[in-house]
């Protein structure tokens, strides 16, 4: 769901863009704060995946199709400020294919990096209280919460059409068609990002920021003698 | 950096170069969520071209080649190649930052 130059009016391309810049600016010192060395190159790695990933477009009903936004997926894996640099980072190359508008680029991280992905790891870390302190339940929220996330992502372009639309649309047919189609390209999100974090997971739970508070003895199966204490980490 | 991170990332970037260069051209061309909802709703119109529009790998085509699946597929190789670039100079940055003030400016926490 990329805007396009011309959806929104400049007014609202300019407000959302000033909002974007102050969020990245948090997001940019957050994440030198919290860094380390080894997420170097995996968040480089999450921006390139989220890049290819967002090329699959997947049918979601007669003619229309969705992709993965990856909002949540790159927060749970990375953290959620440098989450959102990588979206910002994907966002900016896609630019450059002409693939949402230059002028909608700020509505556009703020629709994607943060509504969608803080927005959604808001609703991870909800669901992560809720749950048992298991790896299935850290691949479940993400599932949900990213499903839910795009929602999230929807009702922020129907917020940004309703302050700037160029064309008057009646503010509840978009709100109701929006909400209803990104419904149905959450279900795809949501497997999407299930199935990642779930390889992750099985691979190197350890490199997986959105389960580091799960024990030692929860992320190392193969070692059963490690010591259960819990809160170690 | 340990050699097993190393490893990881240079995995996941095969399945994200695989993904780019041998999937995505075979992906849904159809609209998208919003394109589908500005056509039903009336505002599809309101679209105005992209600045980059003509640009070398406008719309995912790389400008001279032919093929169509062929060009999104290596337009989609660079996009990884770029944003894994741009990804890791714009971490690796913030990383050295943070270390700067830290022996100078130590305070008691």
């Amino acid at each position: 769901m990329h805007i396009p130059d011309g959806f929104i009016n400049a007014t609202t391309s300019l407000g959302a863009g000033a909002v974007t810049l102050g969020g990245l600016g948090v997001a940019v010192r957050r994440s030198a704060e919290t860094l380390e060395d080894r997420q170097v190159p995996l968040a480089g790695l999450v921006a390139a995946f989220v890049f290819a990933a967002q090329m699959l477009n997947f049918p979601v009903a007669a003619g229309t199709s969705g992709h993965l936004i990856g909002g949540v997926l790159a927060a749970v894996l990375v953290g959620p400020w440098a989450g959102a640099l990588c979206l910002a980072v994907v966002l900016i190359v896609q630019a450059l294919f002409a693939d949402g508008g230059l002028t909608a680029l700020g509505l556009n991280v703020l629709n994607l990096a943060f509504a969608a992905g803080l927005g959604g790891y808001l609703l991870f870390l909800g669901m992560r209280k809720v749950l048992p302190k298991t790896r299935s339940s850290v691949v479940l929220s993400a599932g949900v919460a990213s499903g839910l996330s795009v929602v999230l992502a929807a009702l922020a372009f129907v917020v940004e059409y309703a302050l700037g639309a160029s064309v008057a649309v009646p503010i509840g047919t978009v709100a109701g068609a929006m909400v209803g189609v990104h419904l149905l390209i959450g279900i795809g999100e949501g497997i999407i990002t299930a199935m990642t974090v779930s390889t992750v997971m099985s691979i190197r739970p350890d490199l997986v920021y959105g389960a580091r508070d799960l024990a030692p003895h929860t992320l190392r199966t193969s070692n059963p003698a490690a010591p259960a204490v819990e809160g170690l980490r | 950096m340990s050699s097993n991170i190393k490893l990881f990332v240079v995995g996941g970037l095969l399945v994200a170069v695989a993904l780019a260069l041998f999937v995505s051209p075979f992906a849904s061309s159809n609209p998208d969520g919003l394109e589908r909802v500005a056509d039903d709703r009336g505002f599809a119109a309101s679209e105005r071209d992209h600045a980059l529009k003509d640009g070398p790998v406008a719309d995912y085509s790389v400008r001279g080649v032919a093929n169509e699946r062929i060009g999104t597929g290596i337009a989609g190789l660079i996009g990884v190649i770029l944003t894994f670039g741009i990804g890791t100079l714009l971490f690796g940055v913030l990383r050295s930052v943070k270390r700067v003030p830290e022996p100078s400016s130590e305070k008691p926490a």
